[in-house]
């Protein structure tokens, strides 16, 4: 990979807005894919990236979806306005979920969305506010050693 | 290795939105769940679906799958047409229940 300094931009998601979700995930896709970092790597951070994503547009208001590319790492990092999560260690369960019904219709809400994201990550970190909001950062190592 | 084209006349799939029809068909999965496709297919898959909504679209171009089969003779949403026309993601449908379009396609990548 050719990356002298870090990359960084930005993109804003909207709360419930379930038509262009995943949007900011496949724009990521490529941009990693056109800096040269490894197919692996992009698979894993576009995955994680759009778990994360759907989360917001599910659960929350409005969020943003930073992300860092260094020689080192790829770095996502999802903020947003939303509810927050009450028990994070619960949510980290596989199956368990607080999406409604007709989200769960889509075929979204099986509880899997946090956990494939930790999967997909070298570090994953959550902070979370009641009322507030969630502050998820995802890391995943572009160097194979 | 089978192209998506190879699929579409081998098991008589209609067209709804025309892709990449020279795409490689690795394999398959089938789920209606998104969360368990973006665990569990991998790249190139042909992946079959009763789910309609746009949101298939994004899985298909995040997973790089091969192309989306809608069967039991539901049709792709008009919001779901647009997003893959401008992501170039082929959808396909079928009267056919899952079973029988798994059974078939089961036959065809076998008999490759």
């Amino acid at each position: 990979m050719k990356i002298k300094d870090s990359i960084e931009g930005c993109f804003q998601l909207m709360g419930g807005d379930f038509t262009n979700a995943g949007t900011a995930s496949s724009e990521l896709k490529s941009i990693l894919s056109k800096l040269g970092v490894s197919q692996e790597v992009v698979r894993r951070a576009a995955i994680a990236a759009f778990e994360a994503e759907m989360n917001v547009i599910i659960h929350a208001v409005a969020g943003t979806m930073h992300y860092v590319v260094s020689s080192e790492e790829v770095r996502i990092t999802l903020t947003d306005m939303g509810p927050g999560i009450q028990d994070i260690e619960l949510a980290m369960q596989e199956g368990y979920s607080t999406a409604p019904d007709w989200v769960r219709e889509m075929g979204w809400g099986a509880g899997m969305g946090l956990p494939n994201i930790k999967k997909n990550a070298d570090r994953f970190k959550i902070d979370s506010v009641m009322g507030e909001g969630t502050t998820l950062e995802i890391v995943i190592y572009t160097r194979k050693d | 290795m089978l192209k998506v084209n190879d699929i579409i006349e081998k098991i008589g799939l209609d067209i709804r939105v025309s892709g990449d029809m020279y795409k490689h068909v690795t394999g398959c999965y089938i789920s209606d769940l998104l969360s368990d496709v973006m665990a569990h297919s991998k790249d190139g898959e042909l992946w079959i679906t009763l789910q309609t909504h746009p949101n298939i679209v994004a899985v298909a171009v995040i997973k790089g799958l091969s192309c989306i089969v809608i069967t039991n003779g539901r049709l792709p949403e008009p919001d779901t047409v647009k997003k893959a026309e401008s992501e170039n993601i082929t959808i396909l449908t079928t009267p056919k229940t899952t079973f029988e379009t798994a059974g078939l396609l089961y036959n065809l990548l076998r008999s490759e």
